[in-house]
């Protein structure tokens, strides 16, 4: 952007009513529905029970109140195109903000009164009088009419300012938010961190309310701290402060090679030190994440790097539990033969990861040279099958059927047995097998068979003709992610103990998906921040996340997200430069096109061919 | 009488009813460039499909240093030592120049997972030769694509530097025979003489055997041994350029005009 | 363009052999199983019968009957959920992993309304007109699903590389169902119960019917004529039939690409509208994961009736539903696999497996532009 400033003329603001007024329209109504739609979905009232700052704000109503902020703000962003002329913001944008939140707000005073006078309860279960009295915060009916335009109004017209605000009060208004946010959010977390080993609990008595969220005076200490980091960021990025990263992104070579082994130990001794100062449940949690961050790094492989979209996955991590839970458990099926001994897990993981590889080759082998979106369905179809069988009569005697193989012994390490009971132990060896995915995942990137991968997903008959085996190398990618997720898998049934064919369905596939989308395809770094927050915050398929209360809507916000990132943002949140390229392929080409034009210029007149070796 | 490397004997390929391709015998010998030329839809880019294992012949054989190639996979024939260039470059965009030419190396080694993964004294050598490869096939082309361009992303090259690409690419798989499919196409003057020169050092410096199909009636008179001309999937004339441009049926199959005008 | 036609006849790599045995396998196995059967309905005393599954009893010609009939009867309505799938392949040339879930929507709607009208009275005394009505309904909304989820979700990413759109749809098809769960609920709904004149069976020349299920296959197959029409015989179909063939030439010659692709949508979301209510009227029951196994299904049957084939679509449900109906039992029984129900999803995607590796096209042969063929 900055240098679009130099070369772009800037018109002076426009006047309050020089409206676009159908897309003011349009945004206000699509704001009304999206209200109304939060509100039926029964966000408010069953998040009302999570507090954010006592007694202020739950995080019921800032799922309401944060869309009419966006809208006010999205409805006059614009694209600034290099060389064409824009008018600065000014009144015209705040207004605009301020008419669609009035709408919208117009939008939940019709559904109050709506509310009030009619009974849909029938289809739409959330119709509800507590959902009346929350929307009219208990004052009557014609409270809540008046009062939702006013409210709307008044954050569409904050949306629309942030439009006007110099750069830097709208980094320092985002940090403030963001701080707030996630100090609410993590508050287990942070809670567990401070006072279950260390003795911290005066902290945590000053920024936390007793009942949970934060205190008062805990928010505003949280909003003047996050305000001062947005600063030093700002300053920072102008060159003022030195700040780390860019102090890290000058170093080259051998220094960056130095930094980047520091900044790897350092990760490992965190992970090594934190478990031991959190809870139960924290490190619950954590070995959650694990788990989902060892598929995720192996669907990386398989979709980020060779550009393979299998949607059974979850056949892998189905295969790796079962197989462990048959040889580990004396549970197992009645139909196996008395003289198969129960073994060890560890001796377990080599016949899973065998058995891993066999699954691998079986399934990859006849989708392979499948076009890519009937690769995705027909796998889809294999991990049912693999699930079906599993939960059939027929293999019952083998699986268990529906009642799934139980009593799993955990992991006996001859000091410590590691099971579902002890959620730090499961931890470390959930996070020993993702430092091996991680290892994996980096050394093949960078290698002969990581090159033909990214071949084949650039352009595969072209691939080929330049002499890669593209079946061979295909079917690579699809063994070795089988045996990362069959890792989780062996990991996972020794965790929980028991293994069923319900927690195995299509779902994780998708779950998982969304992790390597959300996080960025192809990006090692990605895919675990990817985990972490998804599965960390919001919860997996079955497990839940820091935000319990956001059971039901999870999976919503995961469909929502999906979309969105695909989008607005292929690339993932912490982008691989190289997908990014491929995913914004037309203004890339445009840049090489005009970067190709200076090229030209440079080589007219400039030596050829002479350096031709013999 | 020197060896003769690539047969073609016999071979048709029909698309629906469509000949592309009928009854074509074409041969090269061992250090030979040999020109195809002909209008467009003549089949020429079918041809280097064909060889190349990306399209089946319908009937006909083809026979490399002895060996049948008929039915084998693409990467196949490269192993056997058969590259090519695309008419459109079909670079790997999105990889860097140097990775462009290592993974062309793919058949010519053999480091597996293992390997990789336990960055062994053989996967080292091995990563190591195939970038000095690289680099020394992205040396023929002077400067223009070491260096500080080694490590950036195909896309970035200039129009002609990608067709250069290309054609480092084929001469990075190690072959023994290179078809270049228009190489020209699309580049100013200077820039095709300059690549014309090169073909010719292919030959002389580094040994490759060139099939080259091109409309540049200038570069074909400049680097071909012997010229052979399609027109509706059937040769109608081959010999030396003087002989096949005064050729009636050539010049007819370019609508009566000469073919010097025809690029 | 070069695409990659090759030969398959000859194996050469290891994957090859293996899929050569895989098909050879495959075939035997659904080949040797019908075999089986057949000796087995002569005579239940064959001793070759019972070598692999001595319990097994055969069929009844009435249970035969009955199997086919209702194979025949979801077979339609997959047809036309397949009829959406293989419309949209043909013109955009991308799965809409979410179509099932128009259909699901369709069902859903039929429900609401039904039972509004069962409240009313409306629907045991004029069952037909409440018929026409929900029906009616349920195109309107499963259109309107289908025609945002393309303006919002599917038209901004014309142009993205190829799976961008499919993981996009699946996106789709996630939010409409939790949508669906957080809106109505995530327990099953239920239809009203049918007029009993309906759901008797009826003789019809020698054949016993339900009269649901004849009901089904009628209303599938007016869907289908009207479908036919609308593509065969109408500006409108030409338009999609020239979009589907080359969108550049198309908006050359004057046709309004965009909308083209819009009124797919909205064909296509209708006939999954239709679908959605005979689903209601077989099976009386909606819940919001309705609409992805049928989806799949479908996606399946327009494969294997040969994507973008329109009356390949419907000759695929019907093949599919019989096969998914049938094979269980005449297939998997034989071969002395027990609790052979349990496995009716498990053989759809069997069907949809075997038909790609055999005959990729299809049956019936697939329709697709020449960009889409690579």
């Amino acid at each position: 952007m900055s240098t679009t400033e130099e070369t772009t003329e800037i018109l002076p603001s426009r006047d309050a009513l020089d409206q676009d007024w159908r897309k003011v329209g349009n945004h206000g109504l699509l704001l009304g529905l999206a209200l109304i739609f939060v509100s039926l979905a029964n966000m408010p009232v069953s998040l009302d029970t999570r507090t954010i700052i006592e007694p202020l704000l739950s995080m019921g109503y800032l799922s309401l109140i944060w869309i009419p902020v966006v809208m006010g703000f999205v409805v006059s962003s614009e694209k600034v195109l290099e060389g064409i002329a824009y008018h600065d913001k000014g009144a015209r944008e705040v207004a605009a903000g301020g008419l669609v939140g009035l709408i919208g707000g117009l939008g939940l005073s019709l559904l109050v009164i709506l509310l009030d006078t009619f009974n849909l309860r029938d289809p739409l279960v959330n119709w509800s009088p507590a959902l009346l009295e929350l929307l009219h915060f208990d004052n009557g009916i014609g409270f809540g009419v008046v009062i939702w335009p006013v409210i709307g109004s008044g954050l569409g017209l904050f949306g629309g300012a942030l439009h006007v605000l110099p750069s830097v009060a709208r980094t320092v208004v985002g940090w403030i938010v963001g701080a707030v946010l996630v100090v609410a959010v993590f508050e287990t977390v942070i809670m567990d961190l401070l006072t279950e080993r260390l003795p911290f609990e005066f902290i945590t008595d000053w920024f936390y309310f007793i009942r949970g969220g934060l205190s008062q005076q805990g928010a505003i200490t949280v909003a003047i701290i996050g305000g001062a980091l947005g600063y030093l960021r700002v300053l920072g990025q102008r060159g003022v402060v030195p700040t780390p990263v860019q102090n890290y992104k000058q170093l080259a070579g051998p220094e960056r090679a130095r930094a980047n082994t520091l900044v790897i130990i350092a990760c490992g001794i965190a992970t090594a030190i934190l478990p031991l100062l959190l809870g139960r449940i924290t490190n619950e949690l954590l070995a959650n994440v694990g788990l989902f961050v060892l598929l995720a790094l192996g669907l990386n492989i398989v979709v980020g790097l060779a550009g393979i979209l299998d949607l059974g996955y979850v056949a892998f991590f189905a295969v790796g539990g079962y197989a462990t839970a048959i040889l580990t458990s004396p549970n197992r099926g009645e139909s196996w033969p008395d003289w198969m001994p129960q073994s060890h897990w560890f001796v377990a993981l080599i016949v899973v990861i065998l058995f891993a590889i066999l699954t691998g080759l079986f399934i990859g082998a006849p989708v392979i040279r499948m076009r890519g979106d009937y690769l995705a369905i027909v796998t889809l179809g294999f991990g049912e099958i693999i699930r079906l069988l599993f939960l059939s009569d027929w293999l019952g005697g083998y699986t268990g059927g529906a009642q799934g193989v139980t009593n799993i012994p955990g992991v006996d390490l001859g000091f410590v047995e590691i099971k579902g009971t002890d959620p730090r132990a499961v931890f470390y060896l959930v996070a020993v097998f993702c430092a091996i995915a991680i290892y994996v995942s980096w050394r093949l990137e960078n290698s002969r068979l990581g090159r033909a991968w990214m071949a084949i997903r650039e352009d595969e008959s072209v691939a080929e003709a330049m002499g890669i085996n593209t079946v061979n190398a295909k079917l690579m990618a699809f063994v070795v992610g089988a045996v990362l997720a069959s890792f989780s898998g062996a990991i996972f049934a020794a965790k929980v103990g028991s293994v069923f064919p319900t927690s195995f369905i299509i779902l994780v596939s998708i779950v998982i998906l969304v992790v390597v989308i959300v996080g960025g395809m192809g990006n090692i770094l990605g895919v675990i921040a990817g985990a972490a927050v998804l599965i960390g915050v919001l919860g997996g398929p079955k497990q839940p996340g820091l935000l319990a209360e956001f059971s039901e809507f999870k999976l919503l916000i995961y469909g929502a997200l999906l979309i969105f990132m695909m989008l607005k943002r292929p690339e993932g949140l912490v982008p691989n430069v190289r997908r990014t390229r491929e995913l914004h392929q037309d203004e890339f080409l445009q840049d090489a096109w005009l970067r190709s034009q200076v090229d030209a210029d440079e080589e007219d007149g400039a030596p050829s061919g002479e350096v031709a070796p013999a | 009488m020197s060896e003769r490397l690539l047969t073609i004997d016999n071979l048709s390929v029909t698309f629906g009813g469509l000949h592309a391709l009928r009854n074509l015998d074409f041969h090269v010998d061992k250090g030979e460039i040999v020109s195809v030329i002909g209008p467009n839809g003549a089949g020429k880019t079918t041809f280097f499909n064909m060889i190349s294992g990306m399209v089946a012949p319908t009937e006909g054989d083809i026979v490399f240093k002895g060996e049948s190639l008929v039915g084998l996979d693409p990467n196949q024939v490269t192993a056997r030592g058969i590259a090519r260039t695309f008419q459109n470059v079909r670079l790997f965009a999105n990889m860097t120049i140097l990775e462009n030419v290592m993974v062309a190396q793919h058949c010519r080694t053999k480091q597996g997972v293992f390997g990789s993964l336990f960055n062994t004294e053989a996967f080292k050598e091995e990563e190591a030769e195939i970038r000095e490869w690289g680099e020394k096939v992205l040396g023929f082309f002077g400067s223009r694509l070491v260096g500080y361009r080694l490590d950036q992303p195909a896309s970035v090259l200039s129009y002609a530097n990608r067709r250069r690409l290309e054609v480092a690419r084929a001469m990075a798989t190690r072959p023994e025979v290179i078809l270049l499919d228009e190489p020209v196409a699309g580049m100013n003057p200077k820039e095709s003489e300059e690549l014309t020169g090169l073909i010719g050092k292919l030959r002389d410096d580094w040994g490759f055997t060139i099939v080259i199909i091109e409309h540049d009636m200038g570069v074909v008179r400049d680097v071909s041994d012997r010229v052979v001309v399609l027109d509706h999937g059937e040769t109608i004339a081959q010999g030396s350029y003087q002989e096949v441009s005064t050729n009636p049926d050539v010049i007819e199959a370019y609508l009566g005009r000469p073919a010097e005008e025809a690029s | 363009m070069t695409t990659a036609i090759r030969s398959r006849a000859v194996p050469r790599t290891g994957v090859d052999w293996f899929l050569t045995v895989m098909r050879t396998g495959l075939s035997f196995f659904f080949i040797s199983g019908v075999v089986l059967f057949l000796l087995q309905q002569i005579d239940p005393q064959n001793p070759i019968a019972g070598v692999l599954n001595p319990d097994a009893t055969g069929l009844t010609a009435d249970q035969l009957e009955g199997l086919v009939i209702s194979g025949l009867s979801q077979g339609a309505m997959y047809g036309l959920i397949a009829l959406g799938y293989s419309m949209v392949y043909g013109v955009l040339g991308f799965i809409n992993f979410a179509h099932g879930e128009v259909f699901m929507v369709g069902a859903m709607t039929g429900m609401i309304t039904s039972n509004k009208l069962e409240e009313a009275g409306i629907w045991e005394d004029a069952f037909p007109v409440a018929l026409v009505f929900i029906i009616l309904v349920a195109i309107v909304c499963s259109t309107a699903t289908a025609v945002i989820m393309e303006r919002v979700a599917y038209r901004p990413l014309r142009g993205s590389p190829r799976l961008i759109p499919l993981i996009t749809s699946i996106g789709v098809s996630f939010l409409i169902q939790n949508i669906s769960i957080v809106l109505l609920g995530p327990g099953a709904k239920s239809y009203p119960s049918l007029p009993d004149w309906l759901s008797q069976k009826r003789t019809i020349l020698f054949l016993e019917i339900e009269g649901t299920k004849m009901m089904v296959v009628l209303v599938a197959a007016i869907s289908m004529a009207g479908l036919w029409y609308l593509v065969e015989r109408t500006k409108t179909g030409k338009a999609m039939r020239a979009v589907a063939e080359d969108k550049e030439i198309a908006s050359l010659m004057g046709i309004d690409v965009n909308r083209t692709i819009v009124t797919t949508f909205a064909v296509g979301g209708a006939m999954a509208g239709v679908a959605g209510i005979l689903w209601g009227i077989l099976f009386r029951s909606v819940i919001h994961t309705t609409g992805f196994l049928p989806g799949i299904k479908a996606f399946s049957a327009a494969v294997v009736g040969g994507i973008g084939n329109l009356g390949g679509a419907m000759a695929g449900g019907l093949t599919l539903g019989s096969a998914e109906s049938l094979a269980p039992l005449m297939v998997l029984e034989p071969w002395g696999v027990n609790g052979v129900s349990q496995l009716r999803d498990a053989v759809a995607f069997l069907v949809l497996i075997f038909v790609l590796l055999v005959k990729p096209t299809g049956l019936f042969g697939e329709r697709l532009s020449a960009e889409d063929r690579a």
